[in-house]
């Protein structure tokens, strides 16, 4: 590593670093004017929804001035643009919060979801992946290639709903809807906003038990998405490397199969199979919107939904941001990684 | 010159000849040996085939369907399946059987005008993007991005949010989300073939960029466009039966899958039928999507390995 990172290359992907941060910020810029344009072809009168439909014409022409609504467009992006790099979202009409302030709360619990899945898509989607490449036309190749075309033809809520059916509702092998059982609600303090590290914080096992019970069936659905993606990914990008001439080298110096697999050319996949892993990341914040509505799930995405049925634009623009604000932190993340690890990409 | 003229001894054999006479022919045995090789692909076949039978359904909706999809009859709510109602009826009475067999109309409706909408954006965005290069590419390719940066569902979430819930209003959120890959392909092909000869010899004579960018650059990409479309259709088939899904996009009474999906969800408890059936019609057709966007991508797209 030390090697490569001689002061010529130090300064090129410093160049392109500052390159790509530029583009990340007009992007970025890109990305709050078109949720400024989408609040203004709203419907909805902004003015009446705050002075109400019984307000006299002074009162409502007083309210529209104090809005800036009778600036020119381009003056009222200006105004909208400096509040959302000062953090304000504007107010919820739904909770007479500030959005911000609400995102942060319901955040945690998409975050624990959108871990969890994750992780199960990673530590089942990977090595299905590789197995499924070292045995070409195999029955794990079979399987992973069923497991991929199911994870890109079910809906999920659909999947979800099926699965509340059978698990919860004929089985009773596991909890319903929402993060912990009814009478555990409220016991641990919401010191981070994570249950599970909260009742490890507080040293309630009990409601961790609970807990973690009511993630299983929202994370592994969730997960069964991003295991589809990742299996597939995998298998081609193993494909790929197990066709190169350093596999044959390796081999031929009698080096253990596994390790060959394992090591050697899945190692040489860890920098693009990172790059897909962020990607599902994403994918798995737009899952959780509809998977969060049928868990009861607390998180991001059922707040997005509540708000869209309530016409709570400030909430739904502000959650957009967010969404869209971590995706695009994501990318660059990766981008970012293929720059540094891999020297062909330099 | 002599006039050369070959007979052939059977359609099969004009098809295949190494010395086609015309372009015609040319074209004509090249989509034959496309064809031959789609068909060795039983499951794209079977995809193609689910399509089919979609759409013939969705044309012939009146004639199928045994009830009407959309009158209510209390007496005979939630009923299980029968050889009078095949999937049983909802919470309203009305006939599920026929409520899927319309719903396939609006599954068409949307696939197909989001298709006419975000294909044709995408690509006249993308190969100008890269005819042209330059300033025009980095302008086009940063919007782009910028589209890109957001989750599919999401964005399409705030335009509906906005425009106000409706199937229309679906499928034009569904579309502004979906033609920017499309712009990324186009653009990807268009550098690759505008400095190849046959581009300069066309400019030599005298045609101007539109000309050929619609004329000759656009043909060549669109084999590789069709691939990414129908593989597309299933995404969005499954974004609008969500939008549905979440009362945003078809509102009741019409029976749109996601809808219907939704609505019985306060029942499935002892009345499993009525999330089940048009759940799984939702399966089955993106499915058959995806089986046949595999097929095709075999062989119209030989470079991308899967």
């Amino acid at each position: 590593m030390v090697q490569f990172l001689t002061k010529k290359r130090f300064k090129k992907a410093t160049t392109q670093t500052l390159q790509l941060i530029a583009i990340v910020l007009i992007t970025f810029l890109g990305l709050l004017l078109i949720t400024f344009l989408i609040g203004r072809v709203v419907p909805i009168d902004p003015v009446l929804a705050v002075v109400g439909d019984k307000a006299s014409s002074e009162v409502y022409e007083r309210a529209r001035i104090a809005m800036g609504l009778h600036l020119p467009l381009w003056q009222q992006f200006f105004i909208y643009l400096s509040s959302v790099l000062r953090g304000d979202l504007g107010t919820s009409v739904l909770t007479a919060k500030p959005v911000l302030d609400d995102i942060f709360r319901v955040f945690p619990a998409t975050m624990e979801l959108a871990f969890l899945a994750t992780l199960f898509g990673v530590f089942v989607g990977i090595p299905l992946g590789v197995l499924s490449a070292v045995k070409r036309g195999g029955l794990l190749d079979h399987i992973s290639r069923v497991v991929g075309l199911l994870g890109y033809s079910l809906p999920i809520f659909w999947l979800a709903l099926l699965a509340l059916i059978v698990f919860y509702a004929k089985f009773d092998l596991l909890p319903g809807p929402g993060r912990v059982d009814i009478f555990y609600e409220g016991i641990v303090d919401p010191i981070t906003g994570f249950m599970l590290i909260d009742c490890i914080l507080a040293r309630d096992w009990e409601v961790f038990r609970n807990a973690l019970s009511h993630l299983i069936m929202p994370a592994t659905l969730l997960g069964y998405y991003s295991m589809a993606y990742l299996s597939r990914m995998t298998r081609s990008f193993m494909i790929e490397q197990l066709r190169q001439e350093y596999i044959l080298t390796a081999r031929v110096k009698g080096v253990a199969e596994w390790k060959v697999i394992w090591g050697h050319a899945l190692g040489n996949c860890s920098i693009p199979l990172i790059t897909v892993i962020a990607l599902s990341f994403g994918t798995l914040l737009e899952g959780s919107v509809l998977t969060e509505t049928i868990f009861a799930w607390p998180g991001l995405g059922l707040y997005l939904t509540n708000s869209l049925l309530n016409a709570d634009m400030n909430s739904v623009l502000g959650s957009t941001i967010v969404v869209g604000s971590i995706f695009l932190a994501v990318n660059l993340f990766s981008d970012f990684l293929y720059k540094v690890m891999d020297p062909r990409a330099r | 010159m002599t006039e050369k003229t070959t007979t052939y001894s059977s359609t099969k054999e004009w098809l295949l000849t190494d010395t086609p006479a015309s372009a015609l022919q040319a074209a004509a045995g090249r989509a034959y040996l496309g064809l031959l090789e789609f068909l060795k692909n039983r499951l794209a076949v079977l995809g193609l085939m689910i399509i089919v039978a979609l759409v013939f359904v969705a044309l012939f909706a009146p004639y199928i369907a045994p009830f009407d999809p959309i009158l209510t009859d209390l007496k005979h709510r939630l009923l299980p399946f029968s050889a009078e109602h095949f999937f049983g009826t909802d919470e309203l009475g009305r006939d599920i059987f026929s409520r899927i067999i319309w719903g396939s109309r609006l599954t068409l409706y949307v696939i197909g005008l989001v298709a006419i909408i975000a294909a044709p954006v995408g690509i006249i965005v993308g190969t100008v993007a890269g005819y042209f290069g330059g300033i025009v590419d980095m302008v086009l390719m940063r919007i782009t991005d910028i589209f890109l940066a957001f989750p599919k569902l999401i964005l399409a979430l705030a335009f509906v949010a906005a425009l106000g819930p409706g199937i229309e209003n679906a499928i034009i959120a569904i579309s502004i989300t979906s033609w920017p890959p499309y712009a990324r392909i186009a653009r990807g092909e268009t550098i690759t073939i505008r400095n190849s000869d046959f581009i300069r010899a066309i400019r030599l004579q005298g045609a101007g960029p539109i000309r050929i960018i619609s004329g000759h650059i656009m043909p060549l990409c669109l084999s590789s466009l069709i691939v990414r479309v129908t593989l597309d259709m299933a995404g969005i088939i499954l974004t609008a039966a969500g939008l549905g899904f979440l009362g945003l996009g078809a509102q009741p009474p019409s029976p749109e899958w996601g809808a219907m999906t939704s609505s019985g969800r306060s029942y499935i408890l002892d009345h499993w039928w009525l999330i089940t059936m048009p759940g799984t019609a939702i399966f089955v057709v993106s499915l058959a999507f995806n089986l046949l966007g595999d097929g095709l991508r075999e062989v119209l797209d030989p470079k991308s390995d899967n």
